[in-house]
């Protein structure tokens, strides 16, 4: 099965509205080619998923600026001030969730979980119109998994099977997002031949991606 | 009372590395206080978490060494010490949440006598996200704010949080260029006081009630 394609060949695979599940925190670890090209192609109307909204010139935070996104689910926007502002002109539908509770959504999405229970968030604003749950004693908020039509990841070395490793600090949400996608694709920094990643070195086996670009 | 900027900066975060202990994992907020970091006692072992997904945080990198893989929660080019771990968001928090971090540090716009703490947005005015304040300061073992007593003349230490709360009853101490408060089921208990400072200025600088303790000591800083 060969799933190694062309960038433009994976972008026919993204359409206007789709919800994107995408690697990376504030740009490290995002697959920069393929945010490009998503920008490249005029997609509109995407749902992202991810850390933040990084940067204006760096990373999703380029689909802010270019107003590919109708809606984000990101626990920090504050690095992109486009963000907040077309937050504030009602352009842009701004979801913030505390980190560990969007890392742990994504992971219950692609752990088949029903949701999870987690203290943040209790007696703050985050706690509105959510389910508390006690638990011997101690109050929890019910979060919901949150799962995307595709994942944009970016791996440091891929091999053509499509098992990733991830350098150092690039891991963050790629490994997770893999998981919670109906489409998963992956950028690789470095592209070899199968075997030559070992496989105890393996961060997201080959059977999560779809699609391997350069 | 102290007030050149530098010089509370420095009590501030001087203080707060003499509270951590050899085997801490550590981890330091954005702004004043990753300072702490720079005062860490001789013979004091810690692991600084960062939350983008390692422990084993190490100094800025020199100008030309930067890798492009490593960065601190803030993006900025970092390195990690020997032993250190990178692992995903999820391990990340799992840290952090679980009972696995000892202390965290971080600022605040405002705290009050209940341990409640506001530090991640001022509705119309500014709407960062809380990134992983959240659950650092639900999920670690202690909570200690550093900021300045005041901020342009009015108290940050309060009888009630008026901005929308970050975690409510958690944090355990605040430390600022006037003192050490210690968050307790009776208020703030002022357990230091600042050198140069007294403690008329200290209880006008606070909007909340505070206790002074029997052993009131000078802050070593």
């Amino acid at each position: 099965m060969n799933k190694i394609k062309t960038i433009e060949e994976a972008l026919e695979y993204i359409k206007d509205g789709m919800t994107i599940a995408v690697g990376g925190f504030l740009g490290v670890g995002t697959p920069e080619k393929l945010v490009d090209a998503v920008i490249q192609k005029g997609i509109k109307d995407i749902t992202l998923i991810c850390n933040d909204t990084a940067f204006p010139d760096k990373g999703v935070g380029k689909w802010v600026v270019n107003k590919n996104v109708k809606k984000v689910i990101v626990s920090h926007i504050g690095t992109n001030p486009e963000t907040g502002q077309q937050m504030n002109e009602k352009e842009l539908e701004v979801e913030l969730v505390p980190q560990g509770t969007l890392a742990e959504r994504v992971r219950a999405a692609g752990a088949g979980l029903g949701g999870i229970l987690t203290p943040t968030g209790i007696g703050t604003v985050i706690e509105e119109k959510k389910q508390k749950i006690n638990v011997d004693g101690k109050d929890y908020l019910l979060e919901l998994p949150i799962k995307a039509d595709v994942a944009l990841l970016k791996g440091s070395i891929v091999d053509k099977k499509g098992n990733i490793y991830y350098n150092k600090a690039t891991k963050n949400f790629n490994s997770l997002m893999a998981t919670a996608a109906e489409l998963v694709i992956v950028e690789a920094e470095k592209l070899v031949e199968i075997g030559e990643i070992d496989p105890s070195d393996v961060m997201t086996p080959s059977i999560f991606v779809d699609i391997i670009v350069e | 009372m102290i007030q050149d900027k530098n010089r509370k900066r420095e009590v501030i975060v001087k203080r707060i590395a003499n509270e951590l202990k050899d085997g801490d994992v550590v981890n330091l907020g954005i702004g004043m206080p990753t300072l702490v970091a720079n005062y860490i006692p001789e013979g004091i072992d810690i692991m600084l978490h960062s939350e983008n997904g390692f422990i084993g945080l190490g100094p800025s990198p020199k100008p030309g060494e930067e890798d492009k893989d490593i960065v601190n929660a803030g993006a900025q080019p970092a390195t990690h010490i020997p032993g250190a771990a990178y692992f995903d968001s999820s391990m990340s928090f799992t840290i952090i949440r679980g009972g696995h971090l000892d202390v965290t540090v971080l600022g605040a716009l405002q705290v009050d006598q209940h341990g409640n703490l506001a530090n991640w947005m001022i509705p119309g005015k500014m709407v960062p996200g809380m990134g992983g304040a959240m659950d650092l300061v639900v999920g670690a073992k202690k909570v200690i704010v550093a900021m300045e007593h005041t901020a342009k003349g009015e108290s940050k230490i309060l009888e009630k949080c008026t901005l929308p709360l970050t975690a409510a009853r958690e944090v355990d101490m605040i430390v600022t260029e006037m003192g050490v408060m210690l968050v307790t089921q009776d208020g703030l208990l002022l357990t230091e006081i600042a050198p140069e400072t007294t403690l008329e200025e200290v209880i006008a600088a606070t909007e909340a009630e505070l206790k002074i303790s029997e052993d009131l000591k000078v802050m070593e800083v």
